[in-house]
């Protein structure tokens, strides 16, 4: 498999990068490679030129930014995963990067890539959205921050421009809050058939307030909104009953996995077992 | 002469594998490793329609496109039809398979240009330009719509996609000792039927085929590098299909990453390939991509199965009635139509019956021939008749290996019985395997877990499954494959030399790749001839160097090839022990033979076997009219067919909220007779066992409406990985075949025979208090968790 | 075409490139190293797996520009001359067959060893997940690992 003829040019800096983004038709930016070059050699994908930004050293590595995690774009899930800082302050983003794909992948796979991808079925963008993660981009007027609830636009179409590149992700610090995400998939190395991620706070046997996100679910990574109100301040025995709503507002897809259908039943299942599991932590 | 120490017995020991090294430094050659000056890359423009009629090929645009050195079709690549070996009757329906298309596709993936460039980067590049003028026609995939009335016809002048049925009763050369009617008549009897459909499967051999034709153009000569498990068949076939002279045709296939049966084929892409070289003079490279290979290289097992039991109130199992209907795919390849019939008198397993009926149809369905893929025809049958014990168990509630038990046939049978279905096994000791395997797995123990968890009201659940299973492999003799109507022979050939400097050289007609005959065969000579293994090398794969073979698959490499080697060997030990007694100046008769000394009885006389084959060499003293060199090829075709068997049991864990399937453990216990290399027995059963796995709970090919394949790619066919298999523990009972002199049985197969059933009953066992009688496999989450639901309802 | 400079098995080679030339096949064809096989073409099987800059990564699935001054080590370069513990530990084990995923599943080990030296066998399962093996049931494979892991080979 050969990707078709395109031309390559390496980006020095954000703002080369952004140059070339501005400056050349049809260009793509490149950082692990591992969700575009699959496309381009099956010629699913031909950019007419790939910008790559994978020796932008600046944006590697986590960041301690006092109440929250500044994690470079491109920075690896494997770093991601390994990294003191992400494991002690957001291990539920440290632990689903080491669920994408392989360890191969993850060596060479960056979160600003994963996010920009846009797939619904990846595991780091509903990680982000259950965070409530900021992205920040760098464009032609600037920085700007977009919150992840409004990043996802529909299927592999995020809110990113055309002429924007991921600098940084920002996640709250964890706290107090239990977490959980449960990737269901019938080989380790596939995507999630359905994956959910939970961050809930609890207190004195009720649930305080909940965030969880799902993947696979529909043409972006959601949020289960009818659960997360249902177990606003409701009893720990509730959760159940809040789980078994999970799948309110979805539209599942269907593929040699799983119906729709399946989905929509392992999704409240996996509900119910993450948020269990997050009051546990 | 001097004895030399005796050295260590080699036969049982588990000898490191000589292949390694060169496999583990990357020093190994596989064929896209290899390159020819003056190479041109051949890609094949394939049909992306399922069923289409072809109204034109324009091929200028890729003719003009850079690096492009020409571009075929059908009508400027001359070639015969691909060779097809196996016409099971005379009902048996196979029409020409033309290595390239050119009225219509009649599956995605069929090849109907080939574009012949510099690189394959340009050859790429123009394939796309390559324009057919595709007319659509509607498509059928499924077994049982292909058969109805108004269904798309794949053959137009057939008529029909019934392309014929074998049936035992009429067509076997073997009788049957009972028909099976009289026992499903009789009302005293309990009767099941049971339905189950295998999936259609993908082999995945690690290394994806490919073909380097290199080129004598002036002497008319070729050598064919190919990925393949057959270079002796192959070549064979290449000259029909090609037109060149056998004499003139080398086929070598080097390092080869794997088969599974996969590569046991006549290829449209490597007759192209030898073609192309014969039109232009060139050499010529085609690799495959994984996902050509998808639609390309051959499917398997794809079949829908019948099978009743007639058996007392108590258990006691009296007849059995099969009907199978198996999809052939597009095409007939070259032994397609009689991969059903490899398991036709399996079907009764290892219990000892009375009355037996099988017979099958075969049926065109416009996907990807299918053909052999590790086990062809055994999985089916094992699947089909352990499946239906714990059915029949169930029915009868009873124990299900208080069942088998009940109904193995007689330790006390053997050797040699002939069962309900015609053939004779040569040995067993199913008890021996069975309770071997219930002590390993803690049967009681189990089942006391099994009532607890169940009373704990975890949403987990546990199950065990079993298969006690046997298959006959090493197929032959030749005279039963001619009755059963195979064009080829079931023999194979060897030959043993000693060279001048004491090292022995082997040639084997069987085709290892993955399997260390390489290692296994060095072992069997090191202890038949006294020397050490260090010093035996074994060649094979190369039509020019070891002419006489018939290559790599149904479990033969060791009961036929490793058999032709011993024999061989004895040839040149007759000879050796003439040159002794004459350099010794004593009678044959006086001589002892051990450790590579032959010595003369109650003296210290004696010659070692290294120093005759220096003096058959250098030929200074023979004995009068004795040819020079100490060499023995030797032929052979066994008498029968080897009979391997064993006990498996799996036990698992379901989760009953998710339908998730975990194994917990898989405990196998087999008997291939005599052991030559543990380490390898073992290797051959883990990966067996990994396969059978993998078709219980992971892979099918599925196809769309139109007949596009669904799992078009590595990334959503199911090839389990290391985290989904759990650890095997292997135990073994060794009942020697009586009908070879090593006393071997095959073991290729045996974990993929076997396995799928152990999976599949033990899912059922995990559900049955909710009612679950059956899960159609792969056994993934959702039909696990639907047959839940099914039962609850 | 691109200039790139790649250091291979501790030797720097300087050579022109097309853009879209995947590593694997610069690997292959312009260094002639083939010990790297290709098993597929989405990143799926593993067979093509090398370290760069000391990490397993899939060659495939990287354009050779991607590795302009990076440092690789292939099969070939995993021991000089003789064998690696982790293919001394295939090789007792049995932990290969016909070979050919073999490569890549030594490189894959060697690296995840790095990261985890002491892991279990569930460890080590996942450890290789990236690496499919159609012959061996990954049985002996996961006992050669945990054997290099216990220093039982040298």
């Amino acid at each position: 498999m050969i990707p078709a003829k395109f031309d390559y040019e390496v980006a020095e800096s954000v703002d080369h990068a952004l140059e070339l983004l501005r400056t050349r038709d049809d260009a793509k930016l490149i950082a692990g490679g591992h969700s575009l070059l699959p496309l381009m050699k099956l010629r699913l994908a031909s950019p007419a030129t790939l910008i790559d930004v994978g020796r932008l050293k600046g944006l590697r590595g986590v960041r301690d930014g006092g109440d929250h995690l500044a994690i470079g774009a491109l920075t690896r899930h494997n770093d991601l995963n390994r990294d003191p800082l992400a494991n002690q302050h957001c291990p539920l983003l440290a632990y689903a990067a080491g669920l994408v794909g392989d360890p191969q992948v993850r060596h060479r796979g960056t979160i600003g890539g994963s996010l920009a991808h846009g797939d619904p079925a990846s595991d780091l963008p509903t990680a982000c959205l259950a965070l409530d993660a900021t992205i920040v981009a760098q464009g032609p007027n600037g920085e700007r921050s977009i919150p992840a609830s409004a990043f996802f636009n529909g299927f592999f179409d995020t809110a990113l421009g055309d002429d924007e590149i991921i600098t940084e992700i920002r996640v709250a610090k964890n706290g107090a809050a239990g977490w959980s995400y449960l990737k269901f998939r019938q080989r380790a190395l596939d995507w999630a058939t359905v994956g959910v991620a939970a961050v809930v706070e609890g207190s004195n046997g009720t649930v305080g307030t909940a965030r969880i996100a799902l993947t696979n679910m529909g043409q972006t990574p959601l949020r289960a909104s009818a659960t997360e109100a249902a177990l606003s301040g409701a009893p720990r025995d509730a959760v159940k009953q809040a789980a078994d709503k999970a799948d309110e507002g979805t539209d599942p897809p269907a593929d040699t996995w799983a119906s729709s259908d399946f989905r929509r039943h392992l999704v409240k299942v996996l509900t119910k077992r993450a948020v269990e599991e997050a009051l546990s932590r | 002469m001097a004895t030399t120490e005796r050295p260590a017995p080699s036969i049982g020991q588990r000898k490191l594998r000589k292949e390694d090294p060169e496999l583990l430094t990357g020093s190994s050659r596989y064929v896209d490793d290899i390159t020819v000056p003056g190479m041109l890359w051949a890609v094949m423009v394939r049909s992306p329609f399922a069923h289409a009629t072809i109204g034109g090929i324009d091929t200028s645009a890729a003719e003009s496109a850079e690096g492009v050195f020409a571009v075929h079709t059908a009508a400027t690549l001359e070639l015969g039809a691909l060779v097809m070996a196996w016409p099971i009757n005379d009902e048996c329906k196979a029409p020409p398979h033309n290595p390239l298309t050119s009225d219509k596709a009649r599956y995605v993936g069929d090849p109907v240009a080939v574009v012949v460039a510099d690189t394959k980067e340009h050859a790429i590049d123009a394939a796309e330009m390559v324009v057919v003028d595709w007319q659509p026609l509607p498509a059928v995939t499924d077994i049982k719509k292909a058969l109805e009335p108004g269904a798309p016809i794949i053959h137009d002048d057939l008529g029909t996609n019934d392309a014929g049925s074998w049936i035992m009763s009429r067509d076997s050369p073997a009788p049957v000792r009972n028909p099976s009617g009289p026992y499903f008549d009789d009302p005293e009897l309990v009767k099941i039927k049971e339905e189950y459909y295998l999936a259609r499967l993908i082999p995945n051999a690690m290394e994806p085929r490919g073909v380097v034709v290199d080129v004598n153009a002036s002497m008319g000569e070729y050598t064919v590098f190919s990925s393949t498990q057959i270079p002796h068949i192959l070549r064979t076939t290449l000259a029909i299909t090609c037109g060149v002279p056998e004499a003139k045709l080398r086929v070598v296939a080097p390092d080869v990453g794997g088969g599974f049966g996969s590569k046991l084929e006549a290829y449209p892409e490597d007759a192209i390939c030898l073609g192309l070289a014969k039109l232009h003079g060139r050499p010529i490279k085609w690799t495959e991509e994984r996902s050509e290979g998808y639609v390309a290289t051959l499917h398997g097992r794809e079949m829908y199965q019948q099978i009743e039991l007639a058996a007392t109130k108590d258990g006691v199992l009296k007849a059995v009635r099969v009907k199978l209907w198996a999809s052939m795919g597009a095409h007939m390849r070259i032994i397609t139509p009689g991969i059903p019939m490899l398991g036709a008198w399996l079907y009764q397993g290892c219990y000892d019956v009375e009355g037996y009926d099988f017979e099958y149809t075969n049926v065109f369905t416009n996907n990807t021939f299918t053909d052999a893929y590790r086990g062809a025809g055994r999985p089916e049958a094992t699947y089909a008749i352990e499946r239906a014990m714990d059915a029949l168990a169930r029915t009868l509630d009873m124990d299900p290996v208080a069942l088998r038990r009940k109904n193995f046939i007689a330790t006390e049978r053997f050797p040699n019985y002939t069962i309900a279905s015609g053939l004779t096994i040569d040995s067993a000791n199913y008890h021996g395997t069975l309770d071997k395997c219930l002590e390993m797995l803690d049967y009681e123990g189990f089942r006391a877990d099994q009532v607890a968890n169940r009373a704990s009201g975890d949403t987990k659940v546990i199950g065990v499954g079993f298969s006690t299973w046997l298959e006959m492999c090493g197929i032959a003799p030749s005279r039963v494959l001619a009755a059963l109507k195979y064009i080829a022979g079931g023999w194979d050939a060897a030959t043993v030399e000693f060279m001048p400097t004491g090292t022995v050289r082997v040639l084997t007609g069987v085709s290892p790749h993955g399997q260390g005959e390489v290692t296994t065969f060095a072992q069997i000579v090191a202890d038949q001839l006294g020397v050490d293994f260090e010093d035996v090398e074994v060649l094979h794969g190369d039509t020019q160097v070891v002419p006489l073979g018939l290559d790599t698959y149904g479990s033969r490499g060791l009961s036929v090839g490793g058999v032709a080697l011993f024999k061989a060997g004895e040839k040149v030990l007759a000879k050796a022990r003439t040159i002794a007694a004459h350099e010794l100046e004593c009678s044959e008769d006086d001589l002892e033979f051990a450790g590579g000394n032959f010595t003369v009885k109650g003296t210290d006389k004696s010659a070692n076997i290294k120093a005759l084959g220096f003096s058959a060499w250098s030929a200074h003293n023979l004995p009068d009219g004795m040819e020079p060199g100490l060499t023995a090829t030797a032929l052979y075709d066994p008498p029968n067919f080897s009979w391997p068997n064993g006990a498996h049991a799996c036990v698992v864990e379901v989760d009953t909220e998710t339908g998730a399937v975990k194994i917990l453990r898989f405990v196998a216990v087999d008997d291939c007779g005599v052991r030559i290399n543990p380490n390898i027995i073992e290797g051959q059963l883990h990966g067996g066992i990994a396969q059978g796995i993998a078709e219980a709970l992971y892979e099918e090919a599925t196809y769309d409406e139109e007949g596009n394949l669904q799992q078009g790619t590595m990334t959503t066919y199911m090839v389990p990985g290391a985290p989904e298999l759990p650890t095997f523990e292997l135990g073994h009972t060794v009942t020697p075949s009586p009908t070879n002199p090593l006393g071997v049985k095959g073991v290729g197969e045996a974990g993929t025979i076997a396995a799928p059933p152990a999976v599949i009953n033990a899912i059922v066992d995990a559900l049955s208090h909710l009612g679950v009688t059956n899960v159609e496999r792969p056994a993934t989450p959702e039909r696990v968790w639907s047959a839940i639901q099914g039962a609850k309802r | 075409m691109k200039r790139i400079t790649v250091t291979v098995n501790g030797v720097a080679h300087e050579k022109n490139v097309e853009e879209r030339e995947l590593l694997v096949y610069f690997l292959r064809d312009a260094l002639g190293l083939t010990g790297t096989n290709v098993g597929c073409d989405t990143s799926s099987c593993g067979a093509c797996t090398i370290h760069l800059d000391g990490e397993s990564v899939k060659s495939c699935t990287l354009l050779a520009v991607q590795a302009d001054g990076a440092e690789v080590t292939t099969i070939e370069g995993l021991a000089n001359g003789s064998m690696h513990p982790m293919q001394t530990a295939f090789q007792q084990h049995h932990g290969l067959q016909c070979g050919y995923c073999t490569p890549g599943m030594v490189m894959a080990a060697v690296s995840f060893l790095n990261e985890n030296p002491s892991p279990s066998d569930d460890e080590i399962r996942h450890g290789l997940e990236g690496n499919l093996c159609r012959c061996t049931g990954y049985h002996n494979i996961v006992k050669a690992v945990a054997a290099v892991a216990a220093g039982e080979v040298s």
